[in-house]
């Protein structure tokens, strides 16, 4: 018998939610991710400015993403990711990872990292590196 | 519980899964599509076609809305965006425009990329609406890619299609070519609180003039495939398209819209074309299979050797294609 195909392996594309949650009108990172991503051969939903951590999570459960990407820069990452990530949870979608970027104090990277974000990127991140860690971060 | 039996208790999550298999053709995905078949067949499919830009997610948004408000129906919402020919990446898009729809739980939007395919719909978006039949809802709406004059698969798969146009995008030249117009059961005109409105509406009112009905033979990857229609019944009212003006964003005219919509489906029902719909569709799905599978079993059974000898002959002009064809057919190879 032949060792059992991967989901990527079997032309599986990575699904990936850019979403702009809070009140911040700057969407032009978020953007410039979401077509990198196209870029790379990912799939990426774009769901546009000011969405609520509820809009967010149900977009993620409709379109079956396996990466939610938040771009935050209103400085409420603190409150909005984890909200974001207890929502995804109640829907029974704690497999999916979740990336964050925007303008992250450094004294917040190890507790987002705590509360189970995979990424977090600032101004000057590398598209390649994040390209690198979501591939990495979804492998099967 | 199997993932169909989910799918039949209306759980979202198993759904979106489901969604993935089918669209990636996995073996999972067609056990599910094979045993939810049976409960298939009572959604109304209502496609929305037209060029980019000319608001067919805003319309969706706002008709959804409206089927919401009025008739408390359970919508599914399939918007087809383009991949990349190049990365096969995508960007989709269309749910920036829906945000109205969000935290209903009686609104599913599940967005799709094209993978390849031409038609204005990706290879799996028939199969996905069968999903969103089999799990009752009861208007499926289709958009497609933004579509030029050639994207018509969306006709063979919906019940209704809504073609939108916006003003300033062609003459009367653009409105009597074969194509995108020819498919339309409601022609929308979109952003009508724009100037050029009248000239568009007249265009496309000229259009409907010059045509007359045709049968309805649908083109299927590159092959005419005619389908076996019944005779219809002698007293069936002929449907000619309306044209509905409406403004996307404010929600201008969807009403209209919605009560044309429901006109059509009248009709359908009357003229006994809902059921000459369903059949047409059904028979080229069928017919796709069938040649899948009879492809597969000829390959199957063709040493690999006989054809590569076969398709070399043909490289070095000793035999023609269409030779070369009958000779693998009839088994007259070395």
């Amino acid at each position: 018998m032949t060792e059992k195909k991967t989901g990527l392996e079997q032309g599986r594309k990575i699904r990936v939610l850019v979403a702009k949650p809070g009140l911040d009108g700057h969407d032009r990172g978020a953007k410039v991710i979401a077509r990198a991503l196209r870029d790379a051969g990912m799939e990426v939903i774009y769901t546009g400015l000011r969405q609520t951590p509820e809009m967010i999570a149900e977009a993620a459960l409709q379109e079956d993403v396996d990466v939610v990407g938040l771009s935050v820069l209103s400085g409420a990452h603190m409150a909005l990711t984890p909200r974001v990530m207890e929502l995804l949870r109640g829907n029974g979608q704690s497999h999916v990872k979740v990336f964050l970027g925007g303008i992250i104090p450094d004294e917040d990277l190890h507790r987002l990292k705590e509360m189970g974000v995979t990424g977090v990127y600032g101004p000057g991140a590398n598209t390649e590196d994040i390209i690198r860690d979501i591939k990495t971060a979804v492998a099967i | 519980m199997t993932i169909s039996q989910s799918i039949l208790n209306g759980e979202r999550l198993a759904l979106a899964r489901l969604l993935t298999q089918v669209e990636n053709n996995t073996d999972e995905g067609r056990a599910a599509l094979m045993e939810l078949f049976p409960h298939t067949g009572r959604a109304h499919r209502i496609g929305v076609t037209g060029a980019p830009g000319t608001g067919k997610s805003s319309l969706v948004n706002q008709l959804a809305l409206h089927y919401r408000k009025k008739e408390k129906k359970r919508i599914a919402i399939v918007a087809v965006d383009p991949s990349s020919p190049f990365t096969g990446g995508a960007v989709l898009g269309d749910r920036v425009r829906m945000r109205d729809l969000s935290g209903d739980p009686n609104v599913f939007i599940r967005s799709m990329a094209s993978r390849g395919s031409l038609g204005g719909l990706a290879q799996s978006t028939a199969n996905v609406t069968q999903i969103f039949d089999a799990a009752g809802f009861d208007i499926i709406i289709v958009e497609t890619v933004g579509a030029g004059q050639s994207e018509v698969d969306i006709a063979r798969l919906a019940h209704t299609t809504l073609v939108v146009e916006a003003p300033g995008l062609g003459d009367d030249i653009q409105a009597i070519k074969a194509g995108i117009l020819e498919i339309a059961d409601i022609l929308v005109v979109n952003k009508a609180d724009r100037p050029g409105v009248e000239s568009a509406e007249k265009a496309l009112k000229a259009m409907l003039e010059l045509a007359h009905p045709t049968a309805r033979v649908f083109k299927h990857h590159g092959t005419y495939m005619s389908v076996n229609m019944p005779a219809k019944k002698e007293n069936a009212a002929l449907w000619i398209p309306p044209i509905q003006r409406t403004v996307s964003t404010e929600g201008t005219g969807v009403p209209e819209l919605a009560e044309a919509i429901g006109r059509h489906v009248d009709h359908l029902r009357l003229s006994g074309d809902w059921a000459l719909r369903e059949r047409a569709r059904l028979e080229v799905e069928l017919e796709a299979l069938i040649r899948e599978g009879l492809m597969n079993k000829f390959r199957g059974e063709l040493a690999a050797e006989a054809y590569e000898n076969v398709l070399e002959s043909v490289l070095q002009r000793k035999r023609s294609p269409w030779e070369a064809a009958g000779a693998l057919l009839n088994g007259d190879v070395k």
